[in-house]
């Protein structure tokens, strides 16, 4: 009698909770295109905050060097990442094991720690502060996580499949390239997106390695956040959600990521 | 697979794997590495300054109860939360995993864990413009209500609480809601059908069933929590003074290193406490 009332209540706090995760975020995207400086209200459409943040140099330079970092993150992490992901599967040996728990580090240690550990050993080999120590710290980050999704695709995999293939007469190349890429390509473009929001979403690492005058996005919009609050950083931050959200999005179709498959 | 490794074999994975590892050990664990050597030496042994080895920094951690203080502070910072997370979490990752069903639980799954993977730093950012004094939260309340209220949760523990929950309400949910799912409906249906009540049930089968889901999504929260920095300054402002945002200060503010490199690797011992604790727990939940 009171299981249909528990599940319209349990329904109600699910959408409870979906406002809790949402609000703000519209908030403070909505205004992004209101016209006044001090967020006052009523709202006023307006596409000037916008308009500001094209003519601002010191954001688009920010911006187009996260993107690039990203991108080469993503480039070196999946690579790295997906040809670890088929020793690991393909083969037995001592150590494996070891191996794969050497990955919850990068993962459960807080950023505060790695990244601070990062500036100390940069600093100590002579590498210093700058956007090549930011690249190294964001592959390390976002290697264990292209790790664990190509690893979870291979799990799939069905070996009698290779066999087939090479008792058909295909040499150990054609095989790699006909059979096992094609079946491990949807995990290796996740793994590839979820490298890139990992590097495009950091901030504490950047924080700690990236050069001042010379930082990615997160850094410089933490840095204005502490000057004071302006409607031109909600406009940054609202364009970094819908890309992040966006890559995500992509990234969960490809990984069938937690629902059913 | 239990076959003798051909040479080839041996060749084969070595030039897989050592990239990777490579990678990681020159990131990840040199650093760390260095990190321990830095916290026993008196000054940065660069730009010709003099230097020893000491234990000075850590005895600076004992000396003073400031920084005891503070990492207590932070400690129960990451447990509130937990707690807050864990019991609005919880109920969520239920209904998502057994009230709905089809399609749109998918959908609504998705929908709950996509703010976890954008941009931290900018969702702290929008409750700030929720919270502040004259913000939209004030301003919405006190449209609503046949009253004046007067809110300014801006810079103070309360705000720094919701913006973590924020942020890592999506980690309990999305572990919970895995160990959920793999409950075999039909053992419910048993327990029921045997005549055990809703009580019963939840206490008997669903909780030790989902535990370790629980548990895994607990300590990920935590962790990151009491290292947490970020978000005690934005939200927190005078009263964010943590034991994260101390360490912050020694890297780049104060630039003594060696006393941050100590007071990282005092919290690096409680978290890796905290995850040897929870470990026997997180294996079952892996599996």
């Amino acid at each position: 009698m009171s299981g249909r009332f528990l599940t319209i209540l349990g329904k109600v706090w699910l959408a409870m909770i979906l406002v809790f995760l949402y609000a703000p975020i519209i908030v403070m995207a909505f205004m992004s295109f209101n016209a006044s400086q001090f967020y006052q209200l009523p709202f006023e459409f307006s596409l000037k905050w916008y308009q500001k943040l094209a003519g601002n140099a010191e954001i688009i330079d920010a911006a187009t060097r996260s993107v690039g970092i990203a991108i080469v993150t993503t480039i070196i992490a999946t690579i790295l990442g997906t040809a670890a992901s088929v020793a690991l599967f393909r083969f037995e040996f001592r150590g494996k094991r070891f191996l794969q728990v050497m990955l919850f580090p990068p993962i459960a240690i807080p950023w505060l720690i790695t990244g601070t550990a990062m500036l100390i050993f940069f600093f100590g080999v002579g590498l210093g502060r700058g956007t090549p120590s930011v690249i190294i710290g964001h592959v390390a980050l976002a290697l264990p996580y292209v790790i664990v999704v190509v690893s979870a695709r291979l799990s799939t995999f069905d070996a009698t499949l290779e066999e087939a293939a090479r008792s058909l007469g295909a040499d150990a190349w054609t095989v790699t390239r006909r059979v096992t890429l094609p079946w491990i390509s949807s995990g290796v473009i996740a793994g590839a997106l979820f490298a890139f929001a990992v590097s495009f979403d950091q901030f504490v690492v950047s924080y700690f390695l990236s050069e001042p005058g010379d930082s990615t996005l997160p850094v410089l919009i933490y840095t204005s956040i502490r000057k004071g609050f302006t409607p031109e950083i909600n406009a940054i931050s609202t364009i970094i959600i819908v890309v992040s959200m966006a890559v995500m999005l992509i990234a969960a179709r490809f990984s069938n990521f937690g629902g059913e498959r | 697979m239990s076959r003798v490794l051909a040479n080839q074999d041996r060749l084969k994975i070595f030039g897989l794997l050592s990239p990777a590892y490579l990678w990681l050990t020159v990131a990840i664990f040199l650093p760390l590495s260095a990190m321990l050597y830095f916290s026993f030496l008196s000054d940065v042994p660069f730009g010709g300054a003099e230097w020893t080895y000491t234990t000075e920094n850590y005895q600076a951690f004992f000396q003073t109860s400031t920084y005891a203080k503070l990492l207590l502070k932070s400690l129960k910072l990451g447990l509130t939360v937990t707690c807050i997370s864990v019991l609005v979490g919880f109920p969520c990752a239920y209904v998502l995993a057994k009230a709905i069903k089809g399609r749109s639980r998918e959908a609504l799954f998705l929908l709950v864990i996509l703010p976890f993977w954008s941009n931290s730093l900018v969702r702290i950012f929008s409750w700030a413009i929720v919270l502040r004094g004259n913000g939209v939260l004030e301003l919405g309340l006190n449209a609503i209500l046949p009253f004046e209220v007067d809110v300014n949760l801006m810079f103070s523990t309360p705000a720094i609480v919701i913006g973590l929950v924020h942020s890592y309400l999506p980690y309990v949910i999305l572990t919970s809601y895995l160990a959920l799912q793999a409950i075999d409906d039909n053992l419910i249906d048993a327990a029921r059908s045997m005549g055990a009540n809703k009580l019963t049930i939840l206490w008997r089968i669903i909780l030790p069933l989902s535990l370790p889901g629980l548990l895994a999504g607990a300590v990920l929260i935590f962790v990151p929590v009491v290292g947490s920095f970020m978000e005690p300054r934005i939200l927190g402002g005078r009263v964010g003074t943590y034991f994260g945002t101390v360490i912050e200060d020694q890297f780049v503010a104060v630039f003594n290193w060696p006393l941050g490199a100590a007071l990282s690797f005092v919290l690096l011992a409680v978290v890796l406490l905290i995850l040897a604790l929870a470990s026997p727990v997180l294996k079952r939940a892996q599996t």
